[in-house]
C-alpha cells in the first residue's frame, strides 16, 4: 500500500497555492496606489485554481503539435485567470486602484489562506495520525 | 514559496513612499526660500512613480503568461522640478531683491504638500500592514504539520 500525497491532501494544497499569488497580485495593487496610469488587477479565484489542478491536462489538449524537436512548446491562453478590476472611482491621472477594497480583498485572502492552510494541516494530521495508527 | 516578492513589492513601494516623504520635507523645508533670480530659486521638486514591468524575455515564455503578474513593485523613475510659476514680490528693501526691487520665491504650495504629505504616509502604513499580513502567512507555513 503506498500513499499518494496527490490524493491524501486533495485542492487544498493548489488553492494555498493560488492564494498566495492572489496576495502578490494585490500587493502590486496596493504598491501602485500612487502610480499615474496604473490598473488594477486581481485573479479570477475559480479560473486559477482550474488552472492549477489541470495545468497537465490542458497543456495535452491546447498545445499544438510538435513535429520537429526545434519547435517552441505552445501554451493555450484560454480562461486567462489574471484580469483587469472595473474602476469604482478611477482617479484623473488614469489609476484604478482604490485602496480601501484592495486592502479589505487582501485581508480576506489572508482569511482565505489560514482557513486553506487549517485543511492542509488537518490533512497533514490524520496522514501522522495513521502512521502511528493512533 | 512566492511569498518572498510580497516583500520585495511591499518594500519598493515602501521605499518610494520614503522618497516622496522626502520631496514633501525638501519643498516644505525650502517654501520661503528667497532668490535673486529665476534660475537660483528653488522649484518644488516632484517624484515620478512608475510600475515595475515583468520583463518577458528574462522568464521565458511558459512563466510570463501564466505564473507572473504584470508587473512587479513601484519603482521611481526621476525627480522633476515643478514648472507652475514662480511667486515674485516685490520687496525693495530686501537683501535678495534684484535691480527692479523683485524677490523670487519658490513655487511649492505648502498646502498641496502637506496633502501629498498625508497620502504618502497613508500608502506607507498600507504596505507595512501589508508585509505585516504577509509575515504571519510565512509563520504559518512554517508550523505545517505541527
Amino acid at each position: 500500500m503506498t500513499i499518494s500525497f496527490d490524493n491524501a491532501l486533495g485542492i487544498h494544497e493548489q488553492a494555498l497555492n493560488v492564494r498566495v499569488k492572489r496576495a502578490e497580485v494585490l500587493a502590486n495593487n496596493l504598491a501602485n496606489a500612487d502610480t499615474p496610469g496604473f490598473k488594477a488587477r486581481d485573479l479570477d479565484f475559480k479560473a486559477a485554481l482550474n488552472k492549477q489542478m489541470g495545468s497537465a491536462q490542458n497543456e495535452i489538449e491546447m498545445a499544438m503539435s510538435k513535429t520537429n524537436s526545434n519547435h517552441i512548446s505552445t501554451r493555450g491562453e484560454s480562461g486567462e485567470a489574471l484580469l483587469y478590476k472595473n474602476p469604482t472611482q478611477p482617479s484623473i491621472d488614469g489609476n484604478t486602484v482604490d485602496t480601501q477594497q484592495e486592502m479589505a480583498a487582501y485581508m480576506k485572502n489572508a482569511m482565505d489562506y489560514q482557513a486553506s492552510f487549517q485543511f492542509l494541516n488537518g490533512k497533514f494530521k490524520a496522514l501522522t495520525g495513521a502512521i502511528r495508527g493512533e | 514559496m512566492s511569498l518572498n516578492r510580497i516583500f520585495d513589492i511591499a518594500g519598493s513601494a515602501m521605499s518610494a513612499q520614503s522618497i516622496r516623504l522626502n520631496t514633501t520635507a525638501s519643498n516644505i523645508a525650502n517654501a520661503d526660500t528667497a532668490s535673486s533670480s529665476t534660475e537660483e530659486v528653488y522649484r518644488a521638486r516632484k517624484p515620478v512613480f512608475a510600475s515595475i514591468q515583468q520583463s518577458v524575455m528574462n522568464n521565458g515564455f511558459n512563466t510570463a503568461f501564466t505564473d507572473n503578474p504584470e508587473s512587479q513593485g513601484v519603482e521611481v523613475k526621476g525627480i522633476v522640478e515643478s514648472e507652475a510659476p514662480l511667486d515674485m514680490r516685490f520687496q525693495p528693501d530686501h537683501p535678495m531683491a534684484n535691480d527692479d526691487g523683485y524677490v523670487m520665491y519658490p513655487n511649492v504650495n505648502v498646502v498641496e504638500e502637506m496633502t501629498d504629505m498625508l497620502s504618502a504616509s497613508r500608502s506607507f502604513q498600507t504596505n507595512v500592514d501589508v508585509m505585516d499580513a504577509a509575515k504571519t502567512m510565512m509563520q504559518r507555513i512554517l508550523t505545517l504539520g505541527q
